[in-house]
C-alpha cells in the first residue's frame, strides 16, 4: 500500500498568550485513516494546538495545510466547511431537545422553499449516520433521557453530519465509565476504517497505548517528539511527557492494619430526588489502609461523602468516628471529630477561587485561637501558615496573595490536600483527587495518601477511575445504586470484573464477603 | 510609589474613570441635541457645587445618605446577596428615627443616640424579614426586598399619618432639639447649609465596612458565603445564619442613611407618595464602585455631587435636570459594560495585534 496521504498538517505554529507561549514553532502532522495521539500536561498546549486548527484561535506565525492546500482557518464554519469536526470535552448539547434536533441543529435539512424544518429527512439521516458508524444512537430520545456516554455520540454525530472527516477528540474518556471508553475506542476505530482521520488529545497514556497510531508529545508549548506507538511504552511516554522519570507504579509497602476508625452502619441517605440514594450502606475503615470505593458516578458515591462529611442529613443507620456517633452532626463538628476532605468538585466545594491563597489554606480553620484574636483575623499567622504549607507540599503560586484562580488545576488541587491534610485528620477521604489533572500531579498526591497510610491514617478514596483505584486500595468496595455490593483484594481482580460488578450485581468469585460493621 | 502608580494604572482603576468620562460625552451629545450648551452646562454644574460655601455644603449633604445606602448594597453584593431593598430599609430607618425624635423627650446625650439606634435598627430588621424568607423560606431576596420597599413606604405613611401628624402639615412634628445631630457651628460657617454628624458616621461607616469584611472573622465568614456557598457549607460555615446577618447589617447601614436625613437634615419625616429614591441610587453607587470601600465612597461622591449639580445646570444653562439623570444613567451603564471600556481602551490606547485573544 502506498504512504498515506497527509490531510493536516500545520508547520511551525507559534500562538502566544499574555505572559507565555502557548505553541513554540509547532509541526504537526496527521495522515488519513490514522488515529493521532496528541500528549502532553494540562497547559502544555495541545488543545491550544487544536483550537487553532478548529478556528478558534488565530497563530501569530505559521501556516496550516488541508489536503494539501494552504488554508486560513477565521472560525469554526470555515474548520466546518473543510471537513474538521470538534468533539469537546464539554459537549454543547440543548437538554430538552431531541438527539436528532440537537444534530441538525443550525444545518437543517428544510422543506416548503425553506420555510419549514424536513423532521422526517433528519430523523432519517441521523439514524443512517449512526447506523453507518455503529453508534447505536436513538434518533428520537431526549437528550436529557440519555447517558453522558450517549450525549458524546451525539456530539461525534453532530460532526459527522456536518460532513466532518477530520475529527479532533477533546479528552474524550474523561467523563466516561469504563465500558464506555472501551465502546468508544470501538467506535473510533471503525470511523478511521471507514476513511475518517482522528486527533486525539488525552494525557492518558493507557489510551495511547490502546488505540493510537501515532503520539505526538508537546511539552511547555513545544513538540518534544512524535513517533509510532508500536515502538514505544507507556514509561517512554510519560518521560517525554513530563520531562523527567515518573514512575507509574507506586512504590507500597504492605498495610499495617490498626483499629477500625469509621464505621459506617446501615446508612440510609435521601438523594436530591427524594429517593433514597443510600440503601443501609455499611462498611469498616481501619487505621493504615486505603479503602477504595468503586462504582459508577451517580451510583450514590456523591451522598455517601456527603452525609459523612455532615453536609446531607442522614435517614437512618450510624456513622462513628473513633467509636463517637456523629451521624447528622454539623460539618464543623465532623471535621472536628477528625475527617477531612479533598472534595470530588475542587471549584465547587473545595476553594473560594477569588480568594487568595492564603485564606483558602486556613477556609476551615480561621475560627480556631491560633488563627483570631478577639474576632479580628491574623493575618500574620495566617501568612505564616500558608507560606509553611505552599512549600511543605511544593504549591507553585506565585505568592500567598495570588488568587486560587489562577492557579493551575494541579496546584489547586496540592493546596487542598495541603490544608486538608495539614488538619492532622484520622480520616482522609478524597473524592476524585486526580480528576483532570496530568502524570506529575498525579504521582505527587498518590504518593501523599499513600503517606498518609502509612502515617496510619485512614484513608477513603472514592473514584470513577478504575485504575487509579486498582492502584491504591487496600481493599476494594464496590457501590451499586447505593449499596455495597460486593469487597475484592486489589491484587485478586482486574477492569473486567470490577466493570461488571459496577454495572450490574455480581459477586465476586472466592470468599471474601462484605464486611460489616458490628 | 510603585503600588501607587499601579493602583491607578490597573485595569480596575482606569475603567469606572473612562466610563465617567464617556458618559459625561454622551451627557454632552444629548444636550447638543436637544440645542443646549453642554460646556455651560457642565460650568454651571461645577459652579454650583463648588460655587459658595452653601451650595458645598449642601452637596456634602446629598452625598451623605448615598454613602449609607451605597455601602448597603455593596455589603450584600458581597456576601452574594442583591438587595433590592435599601430603599425601604432606608425608610424604616427614618420612621424608627422619627419616633423616637419625637415622642420621647430625654437629655440629648441620651436622646439623640437612642433615636440613631433605635432607627437602625428598624431598617436592619426590615433588611433581616428578606434575609431570614431567603434563608428559611428559600425566597428570592430580589423579590421580597421590593416588596418590602412598598410595605416600608406605606407602614411609614400609616404611621406618620395616624400618630405623629403635625395638625394641617404634611409631615410629622419636629423632632426634639435634643434628639438633633446637626452641626450648629459648622452650618454657620457654610451659610447655614444643612450639616450634620451623619457625614462623619458616613466615613465611619466606609471604615467599618473595610475593617469587617476583611479584617474579622465574621467577615471573613460573610465573604466566603458571597463568594461560594458551597465551599462556605462544607467548611462548617453556617450560611443561612450569615444570609440573616448580611441582611441585618445591610439593612443597618440603609436604616442609618435614613436615620440622619431625618435627624441631621429635614428634622422631621414627611407623608410620601412614593419613595425616595435614595436606596435605588445605593445600587448604582455600589455598582459604580465596584463594591469596594473607596469605590463606593468616590461613587457616592460623584452621584451626590452629580444629582446636587443638577439643579445649577438646569438653572445655568436651562438644561432640564432630566438630562443628568441620563448622564448619570450612561456613566452607569458603562460602568456595567466594562468590555466596551476594554474595547476603547485597546483601541485607542493599546497597540492592535493581529489575533489577541482577551
Amino acid at each position: 500500500m502506498e504512504q498515506a496521504r497527509t490531510v493536516v498538517e500545520m508547520r511551525n505554529i507559534t500562538k502566544r498568550f499574555p505572559g507565555i507561549v502557548a505553541n513554540d514553532n509547532v509541526n504537526f502532522k496527521l495522515s488519513k485513516g490514522e488515529i493521532h495521539a496528541l500528549l502532553g500536561e494540562n497547559g502544555a498546549g495541545k488543545s491550544t494546538l487544536m483550537n487553532i486548527l478548529f478556528g478558534l484561535y488565530q497563530p501569530e506565525e505559521g501556516e496550516i495545510f488541508v489536503n494539501e492546500q494552504e488554508v486560513a482557518i477565521d472560525g469554526p464554519n470555515k474548520a466546518i466547511k473543510l471537513g474538521i469536526g470538534m468533539v469537546h470535552q464539554h459537549f454543547k448539547l440543548v437538554h430538552p431537545f431531541t438527539v436528532t434536533e440537537n444534530i441538525i441543529l443550525g444545518s437543517e435539512p428544510k422543506k416548503w422553499l425553506g420555510l419549514a424544518v424536513n423532521k422526517k429527512l433528519a430523523y432519517e439521516q441521523v439514524g443512517n449516520l449512526s447506523k453507518q458508524y455503529g453508534l447505536n444512537v436513538d434518533p428520537y430520545a431526549r437528550i436529557d433521557e440519555i447517558s453522558v456516554g450517549m450525549q458524546q455520540r451525539v456530539e461525534i454525530l453532530k460532526t459527522l453530519y456536518r460532513g466532518a472527516d477530520i475529527l479532533i477528540f477533546d479528552e474524550p474518556t474523561a467523563v466516561l465509565t469504563p465500558q464506555e471508553i472501551s465502546e468508544l475506542l470501538v467506535i473510533m476505530r471503525n470511523l478511521v476504517q471507514q476513511g475518517k482521520s482522528i486527533v486525539l488529545i488525552t494525557h492518558k497514556l493507557k489510551e495511547i497505548m490502546a488505540i493510537a497510531d501515532t503520539v505526538t508529545i508537546v511539552r511547555r508549548g513545544k513538540v518534544i517528539d512524535s513517533l509510532p506507538v508500536a515502538g514505544t511504552n507507556p514509561n517512554q511516554l510519560a518521560e517525554k511527557m513530563v520531562g523527567r522519570e515518573v514512575s507509574l507504579k507506586l512504590d507500597k509497602k504492605v498495610a499495617v492494619l490498626g483499629d477500625p476508625v469509621l464505621e459506617v452502619k446501615d446508612l440510609v441517605v435521601k438523594g436530591r430526588s427524594g429517593l433514597n440514594a443510600l440503601n443501609e450502606t455499611s462498611f469498616v475503615l481501619k487505621r493504615g489502609e486505603i479503602l477504595g470505593i468503586a462504582g459508577v458516578e451517580g451510583n450514590g458515591q456523591s451522598e455517601l461523602i456527603e452525609a459523612l462529611t455532615g453536609l446531607r442529613s442522614v435517614a437512618a443507620g450510624s456513622i462513628r468516628i473513633s467509636g463517637v456517633e456523629v451521624a447528622g452532626e454539623s460539618p464543623r463538628k465532623i471535621s472536628e471529630a477528625g475527617i477531612s476532605l479533598i472534595p470530588e468538585d475542587r471549584h465547587k466545594h473545595g476553594l473560594v477561587l477569588d480568594f487568595p491563597v492564603r485564606e483558602n489554606m486556613v477556609l476551615e480553620t480561621y475560627y480556631q485561637p491560633q488563627f483570631n484574636k478577639n474576632g479580628f483575623m491574623d493575618f500574620d499567622a495566617i501568612d505564616e501558615h500558608a507560606t509553611r504549607l505552599v512549600k511543605e507540599f511544593d504549591v507553585r503560586t506565585p505568592t500567598i496573595m495570588t488568587e486560587a484562580r489562577a492557579l493551575s488545576g494541579g496546584n489547586q488541587q496540592k493546596a487542598i490536600i495541603a490544608r486538608e491534610v495539614d488538619k492532622n485528620p484520622d480520616v482522609l477521604i478524597a473524592a476524585q483527587p486526580t480528576r483532570g489533572l496530568d502524570v506529575g500531579a498525579i504521582e505527587f498526591i498518590h504518593k501523599r495518601l499513600v503517606e498518609q497510610r502509612n502515617m496510619g491514617k485512614a484513608v477513603l478514596l472514592v473514584s470513577y477511575e478504575l485504575e487509579e483505584i486498582l492502584q491504591l486500595s487496600d481493599r476494594i468496595a464496590v457501590i451499586y445504586e447505593g449499596r455495597i455490593v460486593g469487597e475484592v483484594n486489589p491484587a485478586e481482580t482486574n477492569d473486567q470484573e470490577l466493570g461488571l460488578m459496577m454495572t450490574d450485581y455480581k459477586q465476586p468469585q472466592g470468599g471474601s464477603n462484605i464486611e460489616q460493621a458490628d | 510609589m510603585n503600588k501607587l502608580i499601579k493602583a491607578f494604572t490597573k485595569e480596575s482603576a482606569v475603567v469606572p474613570f473612562i466610563a465617567i468620562l464617556l458618559g459625561l460625552l454622551l451627557g454632552a451629545v444629548i444636550m447638543l441635541i436637544g440645542g443646549y450648551d453642554p460646556i455651560l452646562a457642565y460650568k454651571s454644574l461645577l459652579e454650583k457645587v463648588f460655587g459658595n460655601p452653601y451650595d458645598f455644603g449642601e452637596t456634602l449633604t446629598a452625598i451623605t445618605p448615598l454613602i449609607f445606602t451605597g455601602l448597603a448594597v455593596a455589603f450584600a453584593f458581597r456576601t452574594g446577596l442583591f438587595n433590592i431593598g435599601a430603599e425601604g430599609q432606608f425608610i424604616m430607618g427614618m420612621t424608627g428615627a422619627t419616633i423616637i425624635g419625637v415622642s420621647v423627650h430625654l437629655p440629648w446625650y441620651i436622646h439623640a443616640p437612642l433615636a440613631v439606634l433605635v432607627g437602625a435598627f428598624f431598617g436592619g430588621f426590615w433588611g433581616m424579614i428578606a434575609g431570614y424568607l431567603k434563608a428559611a423560606r428559600g425566597v428570592n431576596e430580589v423579590i421580597t426586598t421590593i416588596m418590602l420597599n412598598w410595605i416600608a413606604l406605606h407602614l411609614s405613611n400609616y404611621i406618620i399619618n395616624d400618630y405623629l401628624l403635625e395638625p394641617g402639615k404634611g409631615r410629622s412634628y419636629m423632632v426634639d432639639d435634643s434628639a438633633a445631630v446637626t452641626i450648629g457651628w459648622l452650618s454657620r460657617i457654610l451659610d447655614d447649609a444643612r450639616i450634620h454628624w451623619g457625614m462623619f458616621f458616613a466615613i465611619l461607616a466606609v471604615i467599618f465596612y473595610y475593617v469587617f469584611l476583611w479584617k474579622t472573622k465574621q467577615g471573613f465568614e460573610l465573604r466566603v458565603v458571597g463568594s461560594n456557598a458551597d465551599a462556605a457549607r462544607y467548611a462548617g460555615i453556617n450560611v443561612n445564619k450569615g444570609i440573616i446577618k448580611a441582611m441585618f447589617i445591610s439593612g443597618t447601614l440603609a436604616g442609618l442613611a435614613g436615620v440622619f436625613q431625618v435627624l441631621g437634615v429635614f428634622l422631621n419625616q414627611a407623608v410620601s407618595a412614593s419613595p425616595t429614591g435614595y436606596g435605588f441610587d445605593g445600587i448604582a453607587v455600589a455598582l459604580l464602585g465596584g463594591n469596594t470601600p473607596i469605590g463606593v465612597f468616590l461613587g457616592a461622591i460623584l452621584f451626590g455631587t452629580l444629582s446636587y449639580g443638577a439643579a445649577g445646570m438646569s438653572f445655568g444653562a436651562d438644561v432640564p435636570p432630566e438630562i443628568i439623570r441620563i448622564v448619570i444613567g450612561s456613566v452607569i451603564f458603562f460602568v456595567a459594560a466594562p468590555g466596551i471600556i476594554r474595547w476603547f481602551i485597546k483601541r485607542t490606547f493599546g497597540k492592535k495585534r493581529k489575533g489577541e485573544v482577551i
